[in-house]
């Protein structure tokens, strides 16, 4: 049996995190990363990127060819992960090979949900989550007219220009009355619709696909308003949900994801996760949630490589967080944006302007703390906002400032600005 | 040129300006900031083609963006720029893998031919230092003047509100 310090299962934002986490106090322990997939780590998060063009199959590397190499890690690429037997701190995979661990990552990653209407896994159907599909959709879309893009969330949406740009008619369906919900507010929404409908994108909320028709090929599709529309290209883009398959039948906690603590640890000791299959503190809600976002990912990972490691550190900044561009639309958000999530007493702070395509929005609790913002337009420094989220200020006394276009920390009082700037700043010079 | 005392303090003090050395960082004394933009100017220089000030600024076909940035609430005024952090949010948050930490330098790098201009670091930074390339669709940020002998804005300061100090 191959006996590791550390095996990490994934390949992906969660285990670079881990790696590098790991590498970051320890140089000499041995790590083994186990992968179902063949390729060297690539960026999912690319895939809208690569489709238009904007970069290579070579250009999704997320680390340099030699990354593996110079962090000294082992290699089980195309290799599944099927059972873990804890008791005797060993993986075991679908060759039949064991790999002792002394620390273990799960970075599993989540699967695209795909809903439950006949006959949707034909050739093609794909969802928008890996190379494979990646590759899949870049087929296709050359000879595809008219496509249908399941989902109106981030990456549906982002599916529906990409597709839209290659000269697509392009129908984005929502089973909401809204896109992008419950990720911005109805304002949020509603500029984001424009946006696609102004590019030519039909966007049907209230509605999803009822039944697919054709044999290999998707041909046409049914609406749930009954409509019959056709359809040469299907992207389910509705979400992920966490891979727990490990975890089944086993001791580790689920709920939704592998839960975590604060040191990304599972309820299993020495083992750890991160990344889209967990369930891991959301600052702002105070929960457990599953964040399956590629920051939230990576951050988790490098903190378990450091725990794992043997110094202590905690995640305790994660949120559900995201940079987002539709067209010409610039939209950044964070945390908590609709005030029925919280409490009565929460309170706006927002400013609109629809003709400049313009929106800042900040939702306060009843502590002046800031749970939540979007900004459409303006997004320069938007990182500013989110460091006075994670550091709880309360923001009452200059909320108005935060509409400014170019908010930054001069518009913050004294007091609170040098605080945050300490580490930076040389005072009391004259 | 700038006018400077001459006891032995101060001029040793202007021979370490900017001067560049393996670790350190630049810290910033808000206090005798008096919001002349010359750092921005001098970091557009820094960032040019042609690293002349005139040409930068009148000839270039695209004029350079400053990666430094003055904040300004008069009578306060205060540059700010990367802070090469420790720990970088902005590499943590970085889709592409076109930030990354230098670990022999300190220096938080920015490739921007692997930047797809997601700003996922612009939401990241928690000091605002990432700045966005509108005509480009990327982000830029203080290289710590990588290429040069010297950091422009620390050493175009007239009043030294930019230092580097060695860690």
């Amino acid at each position: 049996m191959n006996e590791f310090d550390y095996v990490i299962i994934g390949n992906s934002a969660g285990a670079i995190g881990c790696i590098e986490g790991i590498r970051s106090v320890d140089n000499t322990g041995t790590i083994a990363l186990v992968s179902e997939e063949a390729h060297h780590v690539y960026s999912r998060a690319l895939i809208p990127y690569f489709l238009s063009g904007a970069t290579g199959t070579s250009g999704m590397a997320f680390r340099p060819p030699d990354f593996y190499e110079r962090a000294g890690v082992r290699l089980f690429l195309n290799k599944k992960a099927v059972k873990i037997n804890f008791g005797d701190k060993e993986v075991v995979l679908d060759d039949g090979n064991k790999l002792g661990y002394g620390k273990l990552l799960l970075a599993t990653g989540g699967k695209p949900v795909f809903p439950p209407i006949p006959g949707l896994r034909k050739k093609n159907v794909f969802s928008f989550h890996s190379i494979k599909d990646a590759l899949g959709i870049k087929q296709h879309m050359a000879g595809a007219r008219n496509a249908v893009v399941l989902g109106g969330g981030v990456i549906g949406l982002m599916a529906a220009e990409v597709l839209l740009k290659k000269n697509i008619k392009v129908c984005v369906l929502e089973l909401a009355d809204r896109v992008l919900a419950p990720v911005v507010d109805v304002t949020a929404s509603r500029m984001v619709e424009e946006t696609f409908r102004e590019a030519g994108v039909e966007v049907l909320t209230n509605n999803t696909v009822a039944a697919v028709h054709g044999k290999e090929y998707v041909e046409k599709v049914t609406l749930q308003d009954g409509r019959t529309i056709p359809c040469d290209l299907l992207i389910v883009g509705i979400g992920v949900t966490p891979r727990v398959e490990l975890a089944e039948e086993t001791e580790l906690e689920v709920d939704r994801g592998i839960v975590v603590n604060e040191q990304m640890q599972t309820s299993v000791s020495d083992v750890y996760a991160c990344g889209d299959c967990i369930s891991v503190y959301n600052f702002v809600t105070g929960l457990k949630q599953p964040l399956p976002l590629w920051p939230n990912a990576y951050l988790g990972g490098r903190i378990a490589g450091v725990n794992m490691a043997g110094k202590t550190r905690e995640y305790t900044t994660g949120t559900s967080m995201n940079a987002m561009h539709f067209f010409d639309l610039n939209l950044i958000n964070a945390g908590v944006n609709a005030t029925a999530d919280g409490d009565a007493d929460w309170h706006v702070v927002s400013k609109l302007d629809p003709e400049k395509k313009i929106y800042r929005k900040f939702t306060i609790d009843r502590d002046g703390v800031l749970r939540g913002f979007i900004l459409i337009g303006q997004v320069a420094r938007a990182g500013i906002l989110l460091n006075l989220m994670r550091k709880k200020i309360d923001v009452r006394g200059f909320q108005q400032e935060l509409l400014r276009d170019n908010f930054g920390y001069a518009d913050l009082p004294d007091l609170i600005r040098w605080h945050l700037l300490k580490e930076h700043m040389i005072l009391g010079v004259v | 040129m700038q006018s400077i005392c001459t006891c032995f303090t101060c001029l040793f003090i202007f021979l370490q300006m900017g001067e560049k050395e393996e670790m350190g960082r630049i810290l910033i004394k808000p206090e005798v900031c008096i919001g002349c933009r010359l750092c921005e100017i001098w970091c557009t220089v820094a960032h040019s083609k042609t690293k002349n000030i005139i040409k930068a600024f009148l000839y270039e076909e695209v004029r350079a963006l400053p990666r430094v940035q003055v904040e300004e609430k008069l009578p306060l005024t205060f540059p700010m720029q990367c802070r090469h952090c420790e720990e970088p949010d902005c590499v943590a948050a970085c889709i592409s893998g076109a930030l990354s930490k230098d670990p022999g330098t300190g220096r938080v790098d920015h490739d921007a031919e692997k930047c797809v201009g997601c700003f996922s670091c612009v939401l990241a930074c928690p000091y605002g230092c990432i700045n966005i390339n509108e005509n480009e669709r990327k982000v830029v940020k203080c290289d710590l003047c990588r290429e040069l002998d010297t950091m422009y804005c620390v050493s175009h300061c007239p009043n030294e509100a930019l230092v580097f100090v060695n860690e």
